[in-house]
């Protein structure tokens, strides 16, 4: 069998018990769709309580529907390779002959099909509860913007996998830091340029940071959306930031391998 | 001897907790973690509100309002999230969670020991915001009109509540697949959507203050305030100031000892479920 051949098919598996797993299972729907809007309501009562303009409330939304795809990256592409060595795939996974990248692809399509569903929900329910509206003017570049968007995060998300499969209780305790700070450097619910230059442009070595400023350029483009640079710019520096995690991950994955194999922590649990 | 007995659970309970929160790392990084969420949590909320109004003295009443209610939430967030994880935790991650289920314990002092570190880590990040509302960001507090009595009364209550509420939420983790998360940040949303936590309620539609008004964390928050901000003007804005310190203390304590009932059979009703369908050991990873 040839090689591409054997990685697409590790990774169709792994990608086959997320998108089967949650049917299996429905009671994520009531906490993966519905509850999380509440947060979101929340932050757009605050906003409307302070008499903000209403395309605040689609910079609410927006960021709420891409909260789904950043914990996703987190917890379920970068922290899984720790959670998979505590279960005791990891091992496995080592001595199958098929790419890690093979496997950490499959989590991010697996995991991409899942948080879609979920992001697309907060998506309709938000601007249709919220009364949220939206001007297109491109929307093959707001495509475009997403998926590399997409890309880049879960590139990032495959970088930070090859972190976790060394490391033990750091790993998750990592992955709960990478929550609100994160949300607060990238501007999930505020413009990024709020932030001041310097730390907007520090803040976007995190991709979606460029993601979600181009995507509210895109969307709400007859209002003032407090724009940190053009799109056209952000795009060109997120399929840079793309090809770069991409690439790091591969090394970063093969350098950690090596490391945890001579260090014997494939196997370690618990600490 | 049974009175010693419990004590011991809950202590260990809480050492059990306190090593897993803290022994994975250094002290420092350990401090600077558990201090760099909540804060940023509120930063957020301030930057959203520097970007409507250019300072905190813009409108400082809304500014006070707003900072107190999201720091003492923490409290919610964190302990809620706290309690629900030892169910996830225990059941998938340490598979622990049977043997500590037949053990000659109180489960409820287990879950509830575990859930002390986290009152603490939370009340240490709570301080920290605080200092850094008044010292950078320019909140008004004034130590010397905090009205300490009522704000110790309400924080009693108010923890043992949201203690209370984490129970129930617990038991549900018993019965579903590796949700914490989702349940967490969804209950956290409820409360933070409902309770006036960073806007007054009378901003939510009708039925929305109305859910409002039967959750105690409104009461507690509301409380909360009017102690720390004793004389600031602050009870004009919540949308409870027809109420006195009182009646909202006494709001406080009857909605509280509803949920507390509540909880204990959700979490009683739960636990039979999970018994009867095998579920004390499922594991859900995928």
């Amino acid at each position: 069998m040839s090689d591409w051949l054997l990685n697409y098919r590790a990774m169709m598996g792994r990608a086959y018990p997320r998108i089967l797993g949650p049917w299996r299972e429905p009671s994520w729907v009531l906490f993966d769709i519905f509850l999380p809007l509440l947060g979101i309501a929340a932050f757009i009562f605050y906003y409307r309580s302070m008499g903000a303009p209403e395309v605040f409330t689609g910079f609410v939304v927006l960021g709420g529907a891409m909260t789904a795809f950043w914990i996703n990256v987190l917890w379920s592409m970068a922290a899984q390779f720790y959670w998979e060595k505590e279960t005791g795939n990891l091992q496995l996974y080592m001595l199958a002959p098929m790419s890690r990248m093979a496997v950490l692809a499959g989590m991010a399509v697996g995991g991409m099909f899942f948080t879609t569903v979920r992001a697309v929900s907060t998506f309709i329910l938000g601007f249709f509860i919220f009364n949220v509206q939206i001007q297109v003017t491109e929307p093959l570049a707001l495509i475009a913007v997403f998926l590399v968007t997409l890309i880049a995060i879960y590139g990032m998300g495959m970088m930070f996998a090859s972190l976790y499969m060394v490391w033990g209780r750091g790993a998750m305790n990592f992955s709960t830091l990478m929550q609100e700070p994160i949300y607060l450097v990238s501007g999930f619910y505020f413009p990024v340029r709020q932030l001041g230059f310097w730390v907007a442009a520090t803040g976007s070595i995190i991709p979606i940071t460029l993601g979600l400023d181009a995507m509210r350029q895109l969307m709400f483009a007859g209002s003032n959306v407090f724009p940190f640079l053009t799109w056209q710019l952000e795009l060109i520096l997120m399929v840079g930031l793309a090809a770069l995690f991409l690439l790091l991950a591969r090394y970063s994955l093969r350098y950690m391998e090596h490391l945890a194999k001579r260090e014997g922590r494939l196997t370690l649990r618990w600490q | 001897m049974a009175v010693r007995e419990q004590l011991r659970t809950l202590k260990y309970a809480s050492w059990l907790g306190w090593q897993i929160e803290s022994n994975w790392t250094k002290p420092w990084l350990f401090v600077a973690y558990s201090i760099a969420k909540p804060i940023s949590a509120t930063l957020i909320l301030v930057l959203m509100y520097l970007v409507i109004f250019s300072s905190s003295l813009t409108r400082p009443d809304i500014f006070a309002f707003m900072f107190i209610g999201n720091a003492f939430y923490m409290y919610v967030a964190q302990v809620l999230f706290g309690i629900v994880m030892v169910i996830h935790e225990d059941r998938e991650h340490y598979q622990t969670l049977k043997q500590i289920y037949i053990a000659p314990i109180s489960f409820y002092l287990y879950v509830m020991g575990r859930a002390v570190p986290k009152i603490v880590i939370t009340t240490i990040a709570i301080l920290i915001t605080l200092a850094f509302g008044v010292l950078v960001l320019g909140l008004e507090i004034n130590l010397a009109a905090v009205n300490w009595g009522l704000l110790a009364l309400a924080m009693v209550v108010g923890l043992i509540c949201i203690c209370m509420i984490g129970l129930a939420l617990a038991g549900i983790s018993f019965l579903t697949a590796k949700h914490g998360m989702g349940i967490n940040e969804g209950i956290a949303g409820m409360f933070y959507l409902f309770c006036g936590v960073v806007f007054p309620i009378t901003v939510l539609p009708q039925w929305g203050q109305a859910i409002g008004m039967g959750i105690p964390i409104t009461y507690w928050l509301e409380i909360v305030r009017r102690a720390v901000l004793s004389g600031s003007g602050v009870v004009n804005i919540g949308g409870l100031q027809t109420y006195s310190e009182m009646e909202i203390f006494l709001f406080l304590l009857v909605s509280s000892a509803i949920f507390f009932i509540i909880s204990l059979a959700i979490f009683s009703y739960a636990d039979r479920l999970a018994r009867k369908k095998g579920k004390l050991d499922m594991t859900t990873s995928y």
